[in-house]
C-alpha cells in the first residue's frame, strides 16, 4: 500500500499536512481499509477550542462493527472540524487524504511536526503491522 | 428509502411489508366489550392533557394479523426448524410442556401486588427453584430477581462490591480473561470497577502465574468462566479461587456455560462466591428471539447478606417475600423477577430430576467432542483436545481461499444449518464457536459435519459460491453499513421516507 | 428421556469416533478432586402428567383473579384482556425458539417484528426513536437515568416522589456502583396536595449538577401530571426530562410524553402484552429524540437496509454502542431485550389498531370514572380529589387503617386494592385502585358495595 508522500504519519495512523502554523489531520487509507476498520457509520470529534495533549484521545471512529479512538498526533488546540463527516462518514473510506479529513489543529510547538513519521517510515510500518 | 419490492411471493417466499403498509382507516382487530357504565363527560381532562393526535397504529383485521406475522414467523429460523450450533448460547430443545404450565389461569392471571396469602403456590415455587438451583450450582443461596445473564452478573458484582464496602474497603479492580463474554467488562463499569485483562495462556487456559503478577490487594474480584469460552475447562480454577481470596478478592464465575458441568462440578464448592445462571440456556426456557430470559445468581455464604431483595423465606406461616435485608444492594427491578421464565425452568427441572440433569452435561459434552473429532480433519482447531460443551475452530486453512468465517457462515445456512457463533472468543482469528448442545441427534450432526466439510471443500475450489452466500433464502446479505449510517429505525408511510 | 435422543449404541459409537473410553472418560479435564460426587440433591424426575398434576397442585394454591375474586390492584402491572391471537401466533416456534438476531438472513420475521414495534413505541411516545425493548418499566428507568448522565455530562437525577417506589429503589440500585458514599446522586421531590410534582421544590431542587428529572405519568397515585412546567424548569437548568409511563394505554388518550418536553421516554407495556403473570416477564420501554440521545441510547435496535439486490430488509444496528463491541466503554450491560413480549405487544396493538386502542382507553376510563363517581356517593373521599386519573385512583378508607380494610374485603372475594402504607407510610388510609374493560357494572358495584361495608366508620 501506499501513502502520499507530501503527508506526515502518526504510529495510531493519523496522517497530517502541516502549513503555516495549522496541521490539518485525518486518518490513513490503511485505517479504513476493509481488514481494518471497515465501512465508516460515525465519526465523533471533539469542538473547536478544545485543547489535547500528544496521544491523548480526541474522537471516536465507529465501523459496523467496531470502535476505535483517535489520537492527538501532537500537542495543541483544534481550530477547525469537518462538519460534513456528520451526515456523510463515508467520505472516510471514498476520500481519506481529501474530504475525509477530520480537523484541524494549531500545534503548541511546531517542531513537533519534524517527530511525526514520513512516508517511507509509515509504509514500513504499515508492513509490519498488515 | 428501500424500494416497495417489486415481486410478490412466490410460493412458501413470502414478500410482506411492515404491517402498517396494508392499513386502511376504519379497520380492525379489535374485540371490546360494550360499555355498561356512563360515559365520561368530554370534559373530564384539562384540554392540555388531551391528546392532540391519536397514535398511527396499523388499521387491519385479525385475519389480516394472524397472516402477517404467520408469515414473519416463516422468516426466521429457529431451534424447532433446525440445529443451531450457536456456541456459548446453548440452543436446546425447548419443552412444550412449559408453554401449558406458564398459560395455566392459577399462575398467568397472579397480580404481582395481590396479598402474599394469594400467592403461596407461586412463592412455593420459587422458594423450590431456588432451593434446586443452589444445589446445582453449590451455593447457599440464589436471587431469582435478575432478568437475564447480564442482569445476573451485575447483581453478582453489586454484592461483591458491597461486601467490600462493608468491609471498609474500597477495591476497584476486577479480573477478566481475554476470552470473557462482552459483558463482564461492561458490568464492571457500572460498577466503577476497572476490568483488567488477563491473557489466556497457549492451553487455552489461565494460569495462576496470570493471576498471581496481577493480583494486589486493589483487586476486588477475577470472573471467570468456566468452561471458558474456548469450551476448555480451567483446571486451576481452585489454586486461582484460593489466591484470590488469600488477597482480600471474592470469585465470580459466569456460568453461561453451566450445561457443561451439571452433575459434575459445582462452582460454590471450589470457592466460587458467585455466579448466574442462564435459565433460557442451561435449563431450556425459550429464547424468544432476543429474550426473556432469566439470571438467577447464587452466591456463597459470605455474599447472602448483600442479595437483591426481595427474597422468599419460608417459614410455619407459609412463604413470605422478604424486603427487609439491611445490607440487601437493592432491587434491581420491579415485581419478583422474570416469573413465566422461572416457572418454565422449575417446570424444566422438575421433568429432569438430578440424573436427568446429570445426563444433559453428558450427553451435551459427548455431541460437542464428537463434532471436534470429525471436523479435526478439514478445519483447523486451535485447540484440538477434549472439549466440553463446545468447540472452537477457526479460519486458518482457509486463508488462502479468500473465503472468511462469515462467508462460511453464510453458506452454511444454504445447507440448512443455522451458522455457529462467529468471530467469538476474540482471542481466536476468525473463530467459529459450535455448541451442539445435548438434544441433536447423531444423525443430524453428521449432517451438520457433512455441510461444514462441503463447504470447506467448496472455499477451495469455488470460493465466490462462500462470497455469495446465503443463496436460498428471501434475502442477501444485508448493507449494515447503510443500516448503520442513515439510521431508519421506524416505518414512515409511504411518501414520507427520507430518500 | 424425552429430549435425550441418544441410543447406548449410539453413544457407544460417538466414543469411539472420540476416541474415549466412556462418557467418565470425557471429563478427565475436571481434576479428580474437584469432581462432584454421587447424584444431585433434587426432587425425583416426572413424567408429564405427573408434573401437570404437580403443578395444578401448585397453582390450586394461588387465588387468582375470577369472577367470585374480583382483584383491583394496578401499581404498575395494568391487567388487560389479551386475544387469543396474540398467544397462538407468539407461540409460535419460529418466534419463540428462535436466539437473537445475529445472522439476519434467517431472522427477518424476529427483526421486522422489532421495527413494527419500535415504531408503535414511538407513536405512543412521540420520540423521534425507540429500542427494541428492555426488561421492564424499572431497569428502563434506571437506564433512562444513567443516559442522561451521559449525555449532561452530570451526576444527579432528581425522582419525583410519585415515581414508582419499586422504580426509584431499582435507581438507586443502578447508581450506587457510580457514587461514591458522600455523594449521593439521586434526590427525591415532593408532591403537592393535588398529587403531582411540586414545581417550586423541583425548581429549588435544581441546580447546573442535575442531569435529568424523572416524572411518571399517570403517576403511581394514578393521578395525570402535564409535563410542560416540569419540562421547561429541567431545561432552563440545563437538565433532561424523563417521562415514565407504565400504562401506555393511557397514551390513547393523553398527550405524548415528547409532545409535552420530555426528553426522554421509557416505561413498561407489561399489560398490554401479556397476562400479568406474578408482574413479569413483560417489556420494558425506551423512546428518544436527536441524533445525540440516539447513540446514548441503550440496547438494541433493529433497522432498514438492503440486500444485494436493492431488496428491503432489517438488520441489528448502531450496535458499536453495545457491550459486545464496546465492552467496558458500552453505554450498557443489557445484552438481551424482552424480544419475544415486544412482539407479542406489537401484535396486540396491531389488533386493536388506532380506532380500538382508542376505545379501550375510554373503556378503561369510564369503568373507573364510575367506580371514583359510586364510592363518592357513598361518602368516600378521594386522596387527590382535584386531580385527573385514568384507569387507577386512590381513595381514602373511613377506619384509617388500609390494610385492615383489605384484609376483610378480601374474605368477601373482593381484593379491593393496594393499601398505599406499603410504600407511603404517610398514606395509612389510601388504598389504590385500579380498573380495566374487563370489569363489568357488577363487579364494580360489588366493589363499592364491600368497601362500603368493610370499609369500617371512624
Amino acid at each position: 500500500m501506499e501513502f502520499p508522500k507530501d503527508l506526515r504519519y502518526s504510529k495510531t495512523h493519523e496522517w497530517i499536512r502541516y502549513t503555516e502554523g495549522k496541521a490539518r489531520i485525518g486518518i490513513s487509507a490503511f485505517a479504513v481499509s476493509a481488514e481494518q476498520l471497515g465501512d465508516i457509520t460515525l465519526v465523533e470529534l471533539p469542538e473547536v477550542g478544545q485543547s489535547f495533549a500528544a496521544n491523548e484521545p480526541f474522537g471516536n471512529i465507529e465501523s459496523v462493527k467496531s470502535v476505535s479512538e483517535i489520537y492527538a498526533p501532537f500537542a495543541g488546540k483544534v481550530v477547525a472540524i469537518n462538519a460534513e463527516l456528520d451526515d456523510s462518514p463515508e467520505l472516510l473510506n471514498e476520500s481519506p487524504y481529501e474530504g475525509g479529513w477530520l480537523l484541524e489543529m494549531e500545534p503548541d510547538d511546531a517542531a513537533d511536526m519534524e517527530n511525526l513519521l514520513d512516508a517511507a517510515a509509515y509504509t514500513a510500518l504499515v508492513a509490519s503491522e498488515a | 428509502m428501500s424500494k416497495a419490492p417489486t415481486k410478490v411471493t412466490q410460493g412458501l417466499l413470502h414478500c410482506e411489508r411492515p404491517i402498517f403498509a396494508a392499513s386502511v382507516p376504519g379497520r380492525s382487530g379489535a374485540s371490546l366489550p360494550t360499555l355498561d357504565v356512563p360515559e365520561p363527560a368530554a370534559d373530564a381532562w384539562p384540554a392540555a392533557l388531551r391528546r392532540a393526535s391519536t397514535p398511527h397504529l396499523p388499521e387491519v383485521s385479525e385475519p389480516q394479523v394472524v397472516r402477517h406475522y404467520t408469515r414473519l414467523s416463516q422468516w426466521n429460523f429457529s431451534i424447532d426448524t433446525g440445529m443451531y450450533p450457536l456456541g456459548s448460547c446453548t440452543m436446546k430443545h425447548n419443552p412444550r410442556v412449559a408453554d401449558v404450565a406458564v398459560g395455566m389461569g392459577e399462575f398467568a392471571r397472579l397480580h404481582p401486588y395481590q396479598p402474599e396469602s394469594q400467592l403461596q403456590g407461586a412463592l412455593q415455587l420459587l422458594w423450590e427453584l431456588e432451593q434446586m438451583l443452589a444445589a446445582v450450582g453449590g451455593f447457599s443461596r440464589v436471587s431469582l430477581q435478575p432478568a437475564a445473564g447480564a442482569h445476573g452478573e451485575l447483581a453478582g458484582l453489586m454484592m461483591i462490591r458491597a461486601y467490600h464496602t462493608d468491609r471498609g474497603q474500597t477495591r476497584r479492580r476486577v479480573l477478566i480473561p481475554d476470552s470473557a463474554h462482552g459483558t463482564n467488562p461492561a458490568s464492571c463499569t457500572l460498577n466503577g470497577f476497572e476490568a483488567v485483562q488477563l491473557e489466556t495462556s497457549a492451553d487455552g487456559t489461565l494460569s495462576p502465574d496470570t493471576v498471581r503478577a496481577a493480583l494486589d490487594d486493589e483487586v476486588a474480584a477475577i470472573m471467570i468462566t468456566n468452561p471458558n469460552t474456548l469450551g476448555i475447562f480451567e483446571k486451576h480454577v481452585a489454586e486461582i479461587a484460593e489466591m484470590v481470596r488469600g488477597a482480600g478478592g471474592l470469585i465470580y464465575m459466569d456460568g453461561a456455560n453451566l450445561n457443561a458441568i451439571m452433575g459434575r462440578f459445582r462452582p460454590g464448592d471450589v470457592g466460587v462466591d458467585a455466579m448466574h445462571y442462564n435459565l433460557h440456556k442451561t435449563f431450556g426456557t425459550p429464547h424468544g428471539g432476543g429474550g426473556p430470559g432469566a439470571g438467577p445468581v447464587g452466591v456463597s455464604e459470605r455474599l447472602v447478606p448483600f442479595l437483591p431483595v426481595p427474597t422468599v423465606n419460608r417459614s410455619k406461616e407459609g412463604f413470605t417475600l422478604d424486603y427487609g435485608r439491611p445490607k440487601s444492594v437493592g432491587r434491581l427491578r420491579s415485581f419478583f423477577g422474570n416469573f413465566g421464565v422461572l416457572l418454565r425452568a422449575y417446570v424444566y427441572m422438575r421433568e429432569l430430576g438430578a440424573p436427568g440433569l446429570a445426563r444433559v452435561t453428558d450427553l451435551a459434552v459427548l455431541n460437542a467432542n464428537y463434532v471436534r473429532a470429525r471436523i479435526r480433519d478439514f478445519v483447523h482447531v486451535p485447540h484440538p483436545d477434549m472439549c466440553m460443551h463446545e468447540v472452537v475452530a477457526n479460519d486458518q486453512n482457509l486463508r488462502s481461499t479468500g473465503a472468511t468465517t462469515m462467508d462460511v457462515a453464510k453458506r452454511l445456512i444454504d445447507h440448512g444449518f443455522h451458522p455457529p457463533t462467529v468471530y467469538f472468543p476474540l482471542v481466536v482469528h476468525g473463530a467459529m464457536m459450535i455448541e451442539p448442545t445435548e438434544t441433536e441427534t447423531p444423525d443430524e450432526l453428521d449432517a451438520f459435519i457433512e455441510a461444514l466439510r462441503s463447504v470447506v471443500e467448496e472455499a477451495h475450489k469455488q470460493p465466490e459460491q462462500l462470497k455469495s452466500a446465503p443463496h436460498v433464502t428471501g434475502i442477501g446479505r444485508l448493507d449494515e453499513a447503510r443500516a448503520a449510517r442513515k439510521p431508519h429505525l421506524r416505518y414512515q408511510p409511504a411518501g414520507e421516507d427520507e430518500s | 428421556m424425552r429430549y435425550l435422543p441418544h441410543t447406548e449404541s449410539d453413544i457407544a459409537r460417538m466414543l469411539r469416533v472420540i476416541g474415549a473410553e466412556s462418557i467418565d472418560s470425557l471429563f478427565e479435564a475436571i481434576p479428580e478432586p474437584l469432581r462432584h460426587q454421587g447424584a444431585l440433591d433434587l426432587p425425583p424426575a416426572l413424567s408429564e402428567g405427573e408434573l401437570l398434576r404437580l403443578m395444578g397442585e401448585l397453582g390450586a394454591k394461588n387465588r387468582p383473579p375470577s369472577s367470585s375474586h374480583l382483584v383491583f390492584t394496578g401499581g404498575g402491572v395494568y391487567p388487560h384482556h389479551i386475544p387469543a391471537a396474540v398467544d397462538a401466533l407468539s407461540l409460535r416456534g419460529e418466534f419463540s425458539t428462535a436466539y437473537t438476531p445475529y445472522q439476519p438472513e434467517l431472522s427477518q420475521g424476529t427483526l421486522m417484528g422489532i421495527f413494527e414495534f419500535q415504531t408503535m413505541v414511538c407513536e405512543l411516545f412521540g420520540t423521534e426513536f425507540a429500542n427494541a425493548s428492555m426488561y421492564d418499566g424499572a431497569s428502563a428507568t434506571a437506564e433512562a437515568v444513567l443516559m442522561a448522565r451521559r449525555l449532561t455530562r452530570r451526576r444527579h437525577a432528581i425522582l419525583a416522589h410519585t415515581l414508582h417506589p419499586e422504580y426509584r429503589q431499582t435507581c438507586e440500585t443502578y447508581v450506587a456502583g457510580l457514587d461514591t458514599a458522600d455523594d449521593e446522586s439521586l434526590q427525591g421531590c415532593p408532591a403537592t396536595p393535588s398529587g403531582q410534582i411540586d414545581l417550586e421544590a423541583l425548581e429549588a431542587a435544581l441546580s447546573d449538577e442535575v442531569a435529568c428529572v424523572v416524572v411518571q405519568t399517570p403517576n403511581f397515585f394514578g393521578v395525570l401530571e402535564d409535563l410542560r412546567p416540569a419540562a421547561q424548569l429541567a431545561h432552563d437548568a440545563g437538565a433532561l426530562l424523563v417521562a415514565v409511563v407504565n400504562e401506555p394505554l393511557a397514551l390513547a388518550l393523553l398527550e405524548a410524553p415528547a409532545a409535552m418536553g420530555a426528553d426522554i421516554v421509557v416505561g413498561d407495556g407489561t399489560g398490554l402484552c401479556t397476562q400479568p403473570t406474578l408482574g413479569a416477564p413483560g417489556v420494558g420501554l425506551f423512546g428518544t429524540s436527536g441524533k445525540k440521545a440516539l447513540r446514548a441510547m441503550p440496547g438494541r435496535l433493529a433497522g432498514e437496509t438492503v440486500d444485494g439486490q436493492g431488496r428491503p430488509g432489517y438488520v441489528l444496528t448502531l450496535s458499536t454502542r453495545e457491550q459486545h463491541i464496546r465492552r467496558d466503554k458500552a453505554t450498557s450491560n443489557i445484552c438481551t431485550n424482552h424480544g419475544l413480549y415486544a412482539l407479542r405487544f406489537a401484535i396486540h396493538l396491531a389488533l386493536l389498531g388506532r380506532e380500538g386502542f382508542v376505545q379501550l382507553a375510554q373503556l378503561n376510563l369510564a369503568k373507573a370514572t364510575y367506580a371514583r363517581e359510586e364510592l363518592k356517593a357513598k361518602g368516600f373521599s378521594l386522596l387527590f380529589p382535584d386531580a385527573s386519573h385514568f384507569n387507577e385512583f386512590a381513595v381514602r378508607v373511613p377506619s384509617g387503617d388500609a390494610c385492615e380494610v383489605l384484609a376483610r374485603t378480601e374474605k368477601a372475594g373482593v381484593t379491593c386494592g393496594i393499601p398505599l402504607a406499603r410504600f407511603y407510610p404517610e398514606h395509612q388510609d389510601g388504598l389504590l385502585i385500579a380498573l380495566n374493560e374487563m370489569h363489568r357494572r357488577e363487579d364494580i358495584d360489588r366493589l363499592v358495595h364491600t368497601l362500603a361495608t368493610e370499609g369500617g366508620q371512624p
